[in-house]
């Protein structure tokens, strides 16, 4: 954290500085490292296997903070009897289909009811089903089918969930098929022997931080868990998250002041363009972005989530309230509010989707703002080779970045595997302004919209993102005025009428601003989401952000200091939703209403005023008592009783264990990396089963464990940041002042590989996979050591990733060694844990570099197939 | 009231008001910095800042090998300079304990900050802010011969660019290797601590950029008793190697206008353990060559009273 987010650390500092424990668990010796009072460098990759074993170790010395476990989680819930867990089935749960790669997840629902997620992966059953065309469909259960009828949204964010019959619960947590029960047994094998063996961290150091985090987390105080992308970035990453949220539900330490799990994005705002998405996959607020054919008209579309439990049972106020505020007037209740004008889903559009169809030659164009992948995603070639092939790319940056100049002078036209007059692709490169020429707001991880101001004025021709879309919006509008088409309709009928500023004209955020805060059927601002409508009376650009204009005041632009407003500072900024700072913090009160501790007093129940109150807004209906109990036929928020304070659930409650939503499994299981030269020592099973993986010539796998091959590729690399420059170097790279504090790519090693492969301080080292040779200069350190994993030693090679070709300070891209191979749930590729060799010296220029690289996949013995197969399980036990 | 000083002390003591010294009649308390080492987390931010805010230019992209210190050091385009240490040894067990490495030093491992603990070792990064130290008794200022440098009201040493004449006087003289003449410039440049912004009662570019204050920014004697309190702190913490550096005004300097809290001996940190002006011994210095010259004309007048015998 203090390495990318310096800025923020200061507030972990602050709270060191008030007797805060830090503990940073990371493979790499940062800058957080330095100031940390315990840092376990662990092997990268095996995060999984390190929280498990923390689960296990509260689960065993019960150290679980029973009254909130047993109330405000699904720990007594009690799950269908043909589950099976990784337990039964040597790393697999049940439904798994090894020719489609799925999980069929029907039976991991609870007994008794069905339930879909309120977050998470919800397209799992159309996926099913496109996979299964042409197959049989006996072999889905009657469940799924029905599934597909009723959950079959799909978002990687979050959607409605839908919720049908009552559970069976214990609330003694005795059942021997109870959440609680299962995850007892599931995380019995994640000892401090195992965890040592595994992550290569010592039992006491394990134990340290065991009885530290336990220590600090119970009535009177609160851990919070802090993680950046070295989570995400696995082929099972969300299990990461989901393993972390676990171990907080467990020790009581989510919806309380102090506590939850924060998310650091990789740059400003990445919170606020998943809120109103840059993904494919959902629309602003969380909505499900629909499919074709299964959504024809906004009816089914809504009914997928229709008579749930919880918040999302008015996702047709949210959802209708978009589209008026997108088509405004043209929307009405004869025309389903123009449902019919959004997009559909067609297939999978994920980013590296984009990239093999664009390599197949069925993607013709391409927009890059602000993002760099000719060196900033993984396996560059692929990418570069996906823009050659296009018939038109924009790049909106601040600087020729590498994808704005591939087909002059990328590595491929050394090469010779390209040649400027024989691409296609014609490339509009449009300079781009930065944060302070323009006015907007960022939305960072605690949801808070602070607003920007603009402080210069851009210079020559560079213009603001809202600049550019609004007025190619209006460009391409003016050419179809006048068409009578009917695919015309939507780009004719959208609400596009602005008010510009100055000489650039540039549209006036605070205008864009005031339509995702919506407008009520007065046309005055609206003050909250609770406000919204599914008659079409409501105007909404984003549901989770409405109340941020309220009264047509700015609030995301407050900045009135901490020392004049309470220690929630409610008035700096604006946070999603309702301004509430903490989510679900009804968890803050135990479940008669008082609070859990006055310590750690947030939220409680007056009964005199017959409400709840507090430090914050509540996140629950202001009167609802504790003890309210939801009649049989109740929904929506109405169904959710006055001790369940996860009101997005369908049930109200935390989930240990997720009956529905992730494509991998409803428990945690520690799998290794995609490509690991370590066995994985808890299961038969090797690799995530579900990760998606992409066989082609330019993205082979390198062998894994034990298998022949493997050898050939020993050490373990990560790629990561440093504070100097800002990821791909877009922004850093052409900078003097930055460029200069780091000048050149360098590889991270310790003394041991040094001397055992000849690397010389300062010298260079030459990094191959099979996918890739890549050079740096070499920073041997003592920072960088040597582990213990499964009785071997093991060396792990340190990689920042901000090079690339162009700037001031350049250096080979990390990123070319990275394979494209995915977590199921969010399609993110492995950036933090992979395998190569090392050797000394410069790498060989073409056109030696390919023969080596082919070199070593034909000692390595690589095939299209090698690293693709889904389940390993069995031959080896 | 003025502090009434033989020529020597002048030179070397403390003195409790530098601007009062220079000649300024009613002025601002004598401003510095403290740079708490304890909480710097190497992010290098007041190096940019700097450059940024003072249009200092790029020094060199060069690739050092010095851990992640590719600046290398204070000079004329390099007015803050971020060092980082990294430091190796083994530990036993849950508790460090100190242990003999045959290393000129022997001190207990520190607990608290900057530290990280593995089993079988315990690996500490150090990193500092080193900045001009605006010294109570500038050497750079008293060679000076055309009145570039000078003492500001604020107390802190300036050198003015278009009053140099690039002589480099100051630049052996800076005891800490601070001051230095820019290449294809000719003139001498340094930290100005922001005389600009003090002026228009803001503070130093480095500081405001600071994200953790470990550069703070303030009233000397505010900032002594302020680091003073951290370096009691520190040490019940447990960090027992915690000390301030050129804090107290008796030094060889008579106290900086900069000072740092430190976790290891100034050398680890490319410091002089134990500066003392250049200018201290200038009375004797020229005492001597008083002296000498007085014989050589001596001696001369012999030869020629001498020879005339």
């Amino acid at each position: 954290m203090a390495e990318c987010h310096p800025v923020g650390f200061q507030w972990v500092m602050e709270a060191k500085q008030r007797g805060a424990t830090i503990i940073h668990v990371d493979p790499r010796f940062t800058r957080t490292s330095a100031v940390a009072d315990i840092h376990v460098p662990l092997r990268a990759g095996s995060d999984i296997a390190f929280l498990g074993g923390l689960i296990r170790y509260v689960l065993e010395n019960d150290k679980w903070f029973r009254e909130y476990v047993v109330a405000y989680t699904n720990a007594p819930m009690i799950l269908r009897e043909d589950f099976r867990d990784t337990e039964d089935l040597d790393g697999l749960f049940s439904g798994f289909q090894e020719d489609t790669r799925h999980y069929d997840p029907s039976t991991w629902q609870y007994e008794g009811a069905d339930v879909a997620a309120a977050a998470g992966q919800r397209d799992q059953w159309s996926d099913m089903e496109s996979n299964e065309k042409g197959s049989s469909s006996d072999s889905r259960s009657e469940h799924a089918r029905r599934g597909a009828a009723t959950a079959r949204v799909s978002t990687s964010g979050a959607g409605g969930g839908t919720f049908h019959g009552r559970p069976e619960r214990d609330d003694t947590l005795q059942h021997p098929r109870c959440v609680f029960q299962v995850l007892k047994r599931h995380f019995s094998r994640y000892t401090p022997e195992k965890v040592a063996e595994i992550c290569g961290v010592s039992e006491a150091q394990f134990l340290r931080v065991a009885e530290a985090l336990t220590a600090n987390s119970g009535r009177e105080r609160t851990s919070a868990f802090v993680y950046a992308v070295g989570w995400t970035h696995h082929t099972v990453g969300v299990q990461y998250i989901r393993t972390a949220a676990i171990l907080q539900l467990l020790l009581g330490n989510i919806g309380r002041p102090g506590g939850g799990i924060m998310a650091l994005r990789g740059h400003a705002s990445i919170q606020g363009s998943t809120d109103i998405p840059t993904l494919f996959n959902i629309l602003p607020g969380y909505l499900p972005m629909p499919h074709a054919h299964d959504h024809e008209d906004l009816a089914t579309y809504i009914s997928a989530d229709a008579g749930s439990k919880g918040y999302w049972g008015n996702m047709d106020a949210y959802a209708v309230s978009l589209l008026k505020a997108w088509w405004g007037d043209a929307a009405t209740a004869d025309n389903d509010y123009c449902f019919d004008y959004l997009p559909r889903l067609t297939d999978k559009h994920s980013n590296y989707d984009t990239v093999m169809k664009q390599l197949a030659g069925e993607s013709e164009g391409y927009f890059l703002i602000g993002e760099n992948p000719a060196v900033g995603t993984a396996n560059g070639k692929m990418n570069r080779l996906g823009l050659a092939n296009l018939k038109w790319l924009v790049v909106r940056d601040f600087q020729l970045i590498e994808s704005a100049t591939f087909w002059k002078d990328g590595p491929e036209i050394e090469t010779g595997e390209l040649a400027p007059e024989e691409i296609g692709t014609e490339v509009f490169f449009l300079p781009a302004a930065a944060h302070t020429e323009k006015d907007g707001s960022f939305t960072n991880t605690q949801r808070m919209l602070q607003w920007h101001h603009k402080a210069v004025e851009p210079t020559g021709d560079q213009r603001s993102d809202l600049w550019f879309y609004f007025h190619l919006g209006r460009i391409i509008r003016a050419k179809l005025a006048g068409s009578t088409a009917r695919a015309d309709r939507p780009i004719l009928d959208l609400t596009w009428d602005y008010p510009t500023k100055g000489e650039a004209g540039d549209p006036d955020a605070e205008a864009v601003l005031a339509e995702i805060n919506g407008f009520g059927p007065d046309g005055k601002p609206l003050s909250s989401y609770t406000e919204l409508k599914a008659d079409g009376s409501t105007r909404c650009g984003c549901w989770i952000y409405c109340g941020c204009f309220k009264d047509g005041v700015n609030e995301p632009a407050r900045r009135k200091p901490g020392s004049e407003q309470s220690w929630v500072a409610p008035e700096w900024g604006w946070a999603w939703p309702a301004n509430r700072r903490i989510l679900y913090n009804r968890a803050s009160a135990d479940p008669e209403g008082r609070p859990w501790s006055e310590r750690k007093a947030y939220l409680w129940w007056d009964p005199e005023q017959k409400k709840w109150t507090g430090h914050d807004v509540p996140d629950f209906q202001p009167d609802k008592s504790p003890d309210y109990r939801p009649p049989e036929d109740a929904e929506r928020e109405d169904a959710i009783a006055g001790t369940e304070p996860f009101i997005m659930q369908a049930d109200g409650r935390g989930w240990l264990y997720v009956p529905a939503g992730l494509a991998d499994g409803p428990l945690p299981a520690h799998y290794e990396p995609h490509e690991s030269p370590v066995p994985n020592q808890l299961y038969g099973q090797q690799q995530n089963p579900a990760r998606q993986v992409y066989p082609h010539r330019l993205n082979r796998y390198a062998p894994s464990g034990d298998d022949p091959g493997a050898e050939v590729f020993p050490y373990v690399f990560t790629t990561y940041r440093l504070t100097e420059h800002h990821t791909a170097g877009g922004m850093s790279r052409w900078l003097p002042y930055l460029s200069e504090l780091q000048p050149e790519f360098f590889c991270e090693v310790s003394p041991q590989l040094a001397a055992e492969r000849g690397l010389e301080h300062l010298g260079w080292a030459t990094i191959v996979n099979p996918r890739a040779v890549i050079e740096a200069r070499v920073l041997v350190t003592e920072r960088m050591r040597p582990l213990r994993v499964g009785g071997r030693t093991l060396h792990q090679i340190g990689l920042p990733y901000h090079w690339g070709g162009n700037g001031l300070s350049t250096g080979d891209s990390a990123n070319e060694l990275l394979a494209i191979a995915l977590d199921p749930n969010v399609h993110i590729q492995p950036t933090k844990a992979s395998v190569c060799d090392i050797r000394p010296g410069r790498r060989p220029r073409a056109p030696a570099a390919a023969p080596l690289v082919a070199d070593y996949q034909r000692r390595a013995g690589i095939t299209a197939e090698t690293g693709t197969e889904a389940v390993t399980g069995g031959k080896k036990k | 009231m003025t502090q009434e000083f033989t020529l020597g002390e002048r030179l070397a003591a403390p003195l409790h008001d530098v601007a009062g010294e220079a000649g300024y009649d009613a002025h601002p308390a004598r401003m510095g910095f403290f740079t708490d080492t304890s909480v710097c987390i190497g992010c290098k931010a007041c190096e940019v800042a700097c450059k940024e805010w003072n249009a200092v230019p790029e020094d060199g992209l060069t690739f050092t090998g010095m851990s992640y210190d590719n600046t290398g050091g204070l000079g004329a385009s390099t007015w803050r300079h971020v060092a980082f240490v990294e430091q190796v040894r083994p530990r036993d067990g849950g508790r460090a304990k100190p242990v003999d490495l045959g290393m000129p030093t022997v001190r207990p491992a520190p607990s608290v900050p900057q530290a990280a603990n593995e089993d079988d070792r315990e690996v500490r990064w150090l990193m500092s802010s080193d900045v001009c130290k605006h010294c109570t008794h500038a050497a750079c200022l008293d060679v000076c011969p055309t009145g570039a440098l000078f003492r500001t009201e604020f107390g802190t040493v300036v050198v003015q660019s278009d009053v140099c004449n690039g002589c480099g006087y100051c630049v052996p003289a800076c005891l800490y290797g601070v001051i230095d003449i820019r290449p294809g410039d000719g003139r001498a440049w340094k930290c100005t601590l922001c005389y600009d912004r003090l002026g228009a009662g803001q503070e130093p570019a480095c500081a405001k950029a600071c994200p953790t204050k470990s550069i703070q920014f303030g009233p000397l004697d505010e900032l002594r008793e302020r680091a003073a309190a951290r370096v009691d702190a520190l040490r019940a913490q447990g960090a027992t190697e915690a000390r301030l550096y050129g804090a107290d005004p008796a030094n060889g300097v008579g106290g900086d206008g900069a000072f740092f809290l430190l976790l290891d001996e100034p050398e680890v940190y490319g410091l002089p353990p134990d500066p003392v002006v250049t200018t201290r011994d200038l009375p004797s210095i020229w005492r001597r060559a008083a002296f000498a010259a007085a014989g050589l004309v001596a001696a001369v007048a012999a030869c020629a009273i001498g020879g005339r015998r």
